[in-house]
């Protein structure tokens, strides 16, 4: 019996990483991956040589230390004598307030906007495909300065709501729109308050799995069950309950006239308001189109396909059209996300005070400590910016087309 | 071996740029023009006019330096600047010097490494609130709505009144004077605070300056200076006595009309007479002509001259001397002496 022996081994010898192109190719990127470094570490020597005879040094002490400035809108606990780098937190809280509100404003818009501009009436069509170039094409900085100078220009300022033959006057005696921002009613929470709030949260996650579980249902054997109603019932009904048998324990705070302003409940600045809407216009109308192209990379014949089997315009839509048109439709959609998170750093043309007013503002202004602020504030837009990419890029494998 | 010789040249390009920091009387003049750097338009300290001719308070030191150093008051070369973009301007030596009202500070003279060379504008911190809001007092703004340009001493000295008198504010946080102006009208908010003398300026471009108040709190000192980098002492000398020079030369009554007189000859004063170079060596001990001061007072007249051009009394800003007044009548002007 013969045994079968491997064939002798190559042995490796230095000439083969130029001439075998097995190896070829990693020499040369290894010499490019050491040219890059050389080039970044001279950069950052001379940067540092620089600073040493200027007498200054890289340091980022000044974050322990107290800011010194107030800040209007505040998520967290913060007053002057708070840290630079709990401003700089009050100022990321703020940013991804602004994006998150804006991300989600667009996509309803943009979603709405794309379908509609589809659509056999000529007017909405041509309505949205005004709406689409005018606000594409104009930059977004102009529209934060338009909405928030229409919105200091035309709403009362809190003084004409004052004295008995106001100018102005609340809404429903709980909303006031004034030119410092929009005043509404903010809920407090009595002790039994957080049990109703959890309710809610269940009964979200409730409406999700009953949505599932009809639409196993359907797969499996065919039968559809009602989405609608359940799907509300599910989300109002056990919180309400719960909300009467524990006799109302959240109750709502009304602003009131107070000294110079409004006092209680809860201020959406006009700075806010501004840059939120205009984020969220101008990217929908990018938005738009992504869904207006996504939709008509679906073939005809899978409207037609699914109208001969009797389903009507609405459904063709929701459950053929889309779910095919979000493949061609998500991916361009990241981008926008990430836009709108970049571009929220114009904020500071209307005095909201994201990441960029603070860290890349006042801090930057007020300790000198100009190339650490920068620093951080590439470091924080990258990571959110490539945390909203790896978010998104996780929810288009889930819905990517399945090849087996 | 070329990447070598390449990388070599790179290195000692880098170094150079760090030695010729040092030298920048040198540099002015073998460039033949000084960078001055001033804000971006305040009407009154700095602000280029119809022409493109840059003129102002601040502008009159640039055009003061330049003409001692160079003998042309036409010879710089303004480059704007923010509150932001002000400081890195001048580390980085983009600027050779910076006028443009900025307050001198303690963290800013010894943490930033720069040098103030004097002073030539002494403000304060106020208030200013429509009349009709009835407040007469700083200390009644409790709850009050503050418009506040950012990234200024005077948000910090703001956060600090109000904290020391245990009342609150809001914050509104705005980027130019322009902008604080349309929302303060607008209502947008209560009270606008800034330097005293820019709110004077605010207020005299109203249509009705008589329906706002300026509150009789002043908050804070500001004193307001040119500064240049630290280490460079010839050059800091140059630009601090290029200033003492306009505000002794107000004292000692040279004005940009007598000058050519009493340049001429030497006088029988003779503190004039080591000012006007007619005396002494006082140009050769800073490394300049002996004639230095008669060229930089010739630029745009003495101290009190500039003063009344720009933002005097009977211009548009209209600001009494008060504090700016020299020594001798009543003010903090004090020029160290020429000898």
């Amino acid at each position: 019996m013969t045994t079968l022996t491997d064939p002798p081994q190559e042995s490796f010898r230095l000439s083969m990483l130029l001439n075998d192109t097995r190896y070829r190719s990693y020499t040369f990127q290894f010499i490019a991956l050491v040219c890059v470094i050389g080039l970044v570490a001279y950069l950052a020597s001379n940067l540092v040589a620089n600073l040493r005879a200027a007498g200054l040094n890289i340091s980022y002490e000044f974050l322990g230390e107290p800011a010194g400035y107030d800040i209007n809108q505040r998520l967290i606990e913060y007053d002057s004598q708070s840290s630079h780098w709990r401003a700089s937190v009050v100022g990321i809280l703020n940013t991804l307030l602004v994006a998150f509100l804006a991300c989600v404003t667009a996509t309803i818009l943009g979603v709405f906007a794309g379908v509609l501009r589809l659509s056999h009436n000529w007017l909405i069509r041509k309505l949205m495909a005004i709406y689409v170039e005018a606000f594409r094409n104009v930059p977004v900085l102009i529209w934060i300065i338009i909405i928030f100078t229409i919105m200091t220009a035309v709403l009362p300022s809190p003084r004409a709501f004052r004295g008995d033959d106001a100018e102005a006057s609340m809404l429903f005696d709980a909303f006031a729109f004034t030119n410092r921002g929009v005043y509404v009613p903010k809920p407090i929470l009595d002790s039994g308050g957080w049990i109703v709030v959890i309710t809610f949260l269940l009964s979200v996650i409730g409406v999700f799995a009953y949505r599932r579980y009809a639409t196993k249902l359907l797969f499996d054997t065919g039968k559809l069950l009602p989405m609608g109603w359940p799907s509300l019932a599910i989300l109002f009904v056990p919180s309400l309950l719960i909300f009467f048998i524990l006799g109302r324990p959240i109750g709502l705070e009304y602003p009131e006239l107070k000294g110079f302003n409004f006092a209680g409940g809860i201020n959406v600045r006009g700075s806010l308001i501004a840059l939120w809407f205009a984020l969220a216009i101008y990217t929908g109308a990018f938005i738009a189109e992504n869904v207006r192209a996504g939709i008509q990379a679906i073939s005809k014949g899978q409207t037609e396909a699914a109208a001969s089997l009797g389903l009507r315009p609405g459904r063709i839509m929701n459950l053929v059209i889309l779910p095919q048109a979000l493949r061609v439709i998500i991916p361009p959609l990241i981008s926008q996300y990430l836009n709108i998170t970049k571009n929220s750093s114009l904020a500071i043309a209307v005095g909201y005070m994201d990441i960029t007013g603070t860290l890349g503002g006042i801090t930057l202004n007020q300790t000198g400590r100009a190339i650490e602020c920068v620093l951080l504030l590439m470091a924080f837009y990258l990571t959110i910016s490539l945390g909203i990419s790896a978010l998104m890029n996780v929810y288009n494998n889930s819905i990517k087309l399945k090849e087996r | 071996m070329k990447k070598t010789v390449f990388f070599g040249a790179l290195t000692v390009a880098g170094l150079a740029a760090g030695v010729a920091a040092a030298g920048t009387l040198d540099d002015v003049k073998a460039r033949g023009k000084l960078n001055c750097g001033v804000t971006t338009g305040l009407v009154g300290f700095a602000a280029p006019d119809a022409n493109g001719n840059w003129d102002g308070f601040d502008v009159g030191v640039c055009r003061a330096v330049a003409a001692a150093v160079l003998g042309d008051p036409q010879a710089v070369e303004f480059v704007p600047t923010t509150g932001k973009t002000r400081f890195t301007a001048l580390a980085s030596g983009e600027i050779d010097m910076l006028a443009r009202n900025t307050t001198w500070t303690f963290s800013r003279d010894v943490d930033l490494k720069f040098e103030f060379v004097g002073i030539n504008y002494y403000d304060g911190q106020g208030f200013m609130v429509p009349k009709d809001l009835g407040v007469s007092s700083a200390k009644e703004l409790d709850g009050a709505t503050v418009c506040i340009q950012t990234g200024t001493t005077t948000e910090l000295n703001l956060a600090d009144f109000f904290r020391a008198n245990g009342i609150s504010y809001e914050p509104v946080p705005i980027e130019t004077n322009a902008e604080a102006q349309q929302q303060y009208l607008a209502g947008a908010c209560d009270v606008y605070t800034t330097d005293a003398s820019g709110l004077a300026a605010t207020r005299a471009a109203f249509e009705d300056p008589a329906g706002h108040v300026l509150l009789p709190e002043i908050i804070s000192k500001e004193p307001l200076g040119p500064l240049v980098r630290h280490g460079d002492n010839e050059w800091g000398d140059v630009v601090r006595w290029t200033l003492n020079a306009l505000i002794a030369a107000e004292e000692l009554g040279v004005t940009s009309a007598n000058i050519g007189e009493m340049s001429a000859a030497a006088g029988n004063n003779p503190e004039i007479n080591r000012l006007m170079g007619t005396e002494g060596n006082l140009g050769e001990m800073l490394g300049l002509d002996a004639d230095w001061a008669v060229k930089a007072i010739s630029a745009g007249g003495n101290y009190g001259e500039i003063f009344e051009k720009n933002i005097g009394e009977n211009t548009p800003v209209g600001l009494a001397r008060g504090l700016n007044a020299q020594w001798t009548d009543g003010g903090l002007l004090y020029a160290p002496p020429f000898r």
